[in-house]
């Protein structure tokens, strides 16, 4: 029948679109290596390392057990402030969603705070909580818990009044009402602030190991580059790119899934 | 009146190639359609029957898969003539753009001189009952006013067919039978031709000298319905008992089509 | 001054009030950190004395040098690859993906490359603004109805003067948040970059003062960079706001 036979059609077809796209996708990335190796040979050894030299540098650092305190140092301090991060977020996030006045009093602030450079407060961060990992959560914290409060904020406040109402006519409980209608609708934004408070997370725990820190990936990299051991330095870097690009493209599968549902 | 031909369908079919593994699609016709020049002809159709492919092609937005396409005795293909105005159903003022700078957009590119920009910037929007909002933005009006700064900035290239791709379709029902009456109004003051594209069947009712009611896609013309009405015409005659019958006999024509477009196959009688 | 301003005034300044307290009654050590009068004291010291002028020069020359460079770099590679549309898919991925990566880590080789100087500086903050700029350039070209491509063609207009007549000026509130997002990144990325390891600037004097034990001049000094990008950022922020208002959006 013509209808069965256009229905496989497009599924070959959306079959041959997807291999075509992650093709594309595979294109840039050979385009990124590539370029790599062209900086690579105009600017020797000593300053960037081949793409190949990088990865078996990669390979050797992660086979030995002396880089995996520092890789998880690094994760624990990130998964610390990302849960400081979304339950601040998420309870400030909610009363200011909930609560017009103080939402529209903090907008703007949030706003500020989002783009200073935060940078400028380590110092204190240091001054507060020692050298130690303490400082790099809440370095990390700081990062992470605007974007979470902005999304959540957000969401909250735009959760259509029809949900709620209908709530009601339904004669749901309270917490009938919170786990059944607010956490579903606001579950995508909230995502969608992990992601962007992910990120951020971990670029301030990052900065944090830069800048006085005796331990973890960004100590890795600063240590390197006192060694002059470029190779070491960028396969570093590249384990920790690595590793961000994964995580993050996972939770944007989850937040494109979500946000495809509502 | 006179039945002096001004555009001219000729068998136009339009399909769309296919894409994304979609066979293609047949969205219209093949249709015959001769305009009267100064009549107010309308089309109705349920959704998605080709309605606003039919206008697009008119336009020269697109040019017809097989068949002709004439205005003025010039044929049409894929090429927007001069003399045609069109206003869509989105709003496409231009928010950038004070209300009177809207209206004299197509004169500047035109290269008129200023003072008449000015005269029928000026006129146009005394006409649509914008002068007091000339420095406005449109972002500070409302829907029918915005609709309104699209007719002017139409109405002002002095436009001899004029197209119109369900204008008010995004207004609510009071306020579209006020725009009718301006539509009226502009038709009779200008002289022009007028396409109205809609899927009211009151509102084609009230407007038109003719109605062609339109099948399911692909969109055929079922029947053209001649009103009758008289050139001085408003609102006030869905008081009438013609008007009813009109509408009537619209949806009874359009009532199984329309079924069909919902996706009930066949229909039910 | 409309209630919510005054409200939210009266939330900074109650939270700069509670910081003074607690820094005054001794809650807050004097070696953690100093009362917020005092900072704005040795504040006004330093810039008399011009040390914060000397600094200011060298890190907004090179913030301004990062989000000219952003923007023109941004906006033009946003237009290109929104002409293609499948390149467009293919790079979306790594766009979204792009700030999960923690660029400053690539500042300290980029030191060793390029040595101390200022380019360093300008590339992280460069790096760190253009991608802001690609992905709003692409947004705003995306919100661009159909229908207005239409209005161009009953009016007879080509390709480029659609594009200049009706597409940019559609898109200008979009483009103007990848500006506004340009220079708060450049200023983050070249006040870090100075901060990590850098010849000068103000990230460097407040590091410097940090490893010096001077709690004045650092306070001072943090104080004075987040009023300026404050004051910079919120400016940016309300002028887009009237964009998009004026926009309707």
């Amino acid at each position: 029948m013509a209808g069965t036979q256009t229905a496989y059609s497009r599924k070959d077809h959306e079959r041959a679109e997807r291999l075509r796209y992650f093709g594309d996708v595979a294109l840039v990335i050979v385009g990124i290596v590539v370029v790599w190796q062209i900086l690579h040979m105009l600017a020797g050894d000593v300053a960037i390392s081949s793409p190949l030299a990088t990865a078996i540098r990669a390979g050797e650092l992660l086979g030995s057990a002396s880089f995996w305190p520092h890789a998880a140092e690094t994760a624990k301090a990130l998964v610390y402030a990302l849960i400081i991060a979304l339950l601040i977020g998420i309870g400030v996030g909610t009363w200011l969603g909930a609560h017009k006045l103080s939402g529209a009093v903090a907008e703007p602030i949030l706003v500020a705070l989002y783009s200073l450079p935060k940078i400028t407060l380590y110092p204190l961060i240091l001054l507060v909580f020692g050298l130690g990992i303490e400082a790099k959560i809440a370095f990390g914290a700081i990062h992470g818990v605007i974007p979470v409060t902005i999304f959540t904020m957000n969401a909250v406040k735009n959760i259509n009044r029809v949900f709620l109402r209908s709530a009601r006519v339904m004669k749901l409980t309270a917490m009938q009402t919170a786990t059944r209608i607010l956490l579903p609708a606001t579950m995508p934004e909230i995502v969608s602030g992990l992601r962007v408070g992910f990120s951020l997370t971990l670029l301030g725990v990052v900065i944090g190991e830069l800048f006085s820190s005796h331990r973890g990936m960004g100590f890795l990299v600063m240590r390197a580059i006192g060694l002059h051991d470029v190779s070491t330095m960028m396969a570093v870097t590249l384990i920790l790119a690595v590793a961000a690009v994964a995580i993050s493209s996972i939770l944007l599968y989850i937040d494109n899934r979500l946000h495809r549902r509502v | 009146m006179s039945h002096e031909v001004h555009a001219r369908l000729e068998g136009v079919t339009r399909v769309y190639p296919a894409v994304a593994g979609n066979p293609p699609v047949h969205a219209l016709g093949p249709i015959d359609l001769d305009l009267r020049k100064g009549e107010f002809f309308s089309i109705v159709g349920p959704s998605g029957c080709g309605k606003s492919t039919c206008m697009d092609v008119l336009a020269g937005l697109a040019a017809p898969t097989e068949g002709n396409v004439w205005f003025e005795d010039k044929r049409v293909h894929g090429n927007v003539p001069d003399g045609i105005g069109a206003v869509f159903q989105e709003d496409a003022s231009f928010p950038w753009l004070t209300v009177e700078d809207n209206a004299a957009f197509g004169l500047r590119r035109a290269g008129v001189d200023a003072a008449e920009i000015r005269r029928r910037v000026d006129y146009a929007l005394g006409f649509v009952g914008l002068k007091d909002f000339a420095k406005a933005y449109p972002a500070q009006l409302s829907g029918g006013m915005r609709q309104r700064v699209c007719i002017a900035r139409t109405l002002v290239l002095q436009p001899r067919l004029i197209l119109l791709d369900e204008p008010f379709g995004a207004l609510d029902a009071q306020t579209r039978l006020l725009m009718g009456d301006e539509l009226l109004k502009l038709w009779r003051e200008t002289g022009a031709t007028v396409l109205l594209i809609t899927h009211a069947l009151d509102e084609a009712a009230m407007l038109s000298d003719r109605i062609g009611a339109m099948s399911a896609r692909p969109g055929r013309f079922l029947e053209t319905v001649e009103t009758g009405w008289s050139r001085d015409r408003d609102s006030r005659m869905l008081e009438g008992e013609t008007f009813g019958h009109i509408t009537g006999r619209l949806w009874q024509m359009l009532r199984s089509e329309s079924q069909r477009a919902m996706g009930h196959e066949g229909g039910v009688a | 001054m409309n209630r919510l301003t005054l409200i939210r005034l009266g939330v900074i300044v109650a939270f700069f009030g509670l910081l003074e307290i607690l820094c005054r009654t001794g809650v807050i050590s004097p070696f953690t950190m100093i009362p917020p009068s005092e900072m704005a004291i040795e504040l006004w010291a330093l810039i008399v004395s011009g040390e914060v002028a000397r600094g200011m020069r060298q890190t907004l020359g090179n913030v301004a040098v990062a989000c000219i460079l952003a923007i023109t770099v941004g906006f033009a590679v946003g237009a290109g690859v929104h002409a293609l549309p499948r390149l467009r898919r293919a790079l979306d991925p790594f766009l979204t993906t792009y700030y999960a990566v923690p660029f400053f880590v690539f500042y300290p080789l980029l030191v060793f490359i390029f040595g101390m100087n200022n380019f360093p500086m300008i590339m992280i903050g460069f790096l760190f603004a253009v991608v802001a700029m690609i992905i709003n350039t692409l947004n705003g070209l995306d919100k661009i109805p159909r229908v207005y491509r239409k209005v161009a063609r009953m009016h007879h207009m080509g390709r480029a003067k659609t594009a200049l007549l009706i597409e940019l000026p559609y898109a200008i509130p979009n483009l103007f948040t990848g500006v506004k997002l340009a220079v708060a990144y450049s200023f983050i990325g070249v006040i870090a970059a100075e901060f990590i390891l850098a010849p000068g600037g103000l990230g460097y004097a407040i590091s410097f003062a940090y490893d010096n034990f001077d709690n004045e001049t650092m306070y001072a000094l943090m104080l004075f960079i987040l009023v300026l990008v404050t004051i910079i950022n919120m400016s940016l922020h309300a002028y887009e706001q009237r964009l998009l208002r004026r926009q309707g959006r």
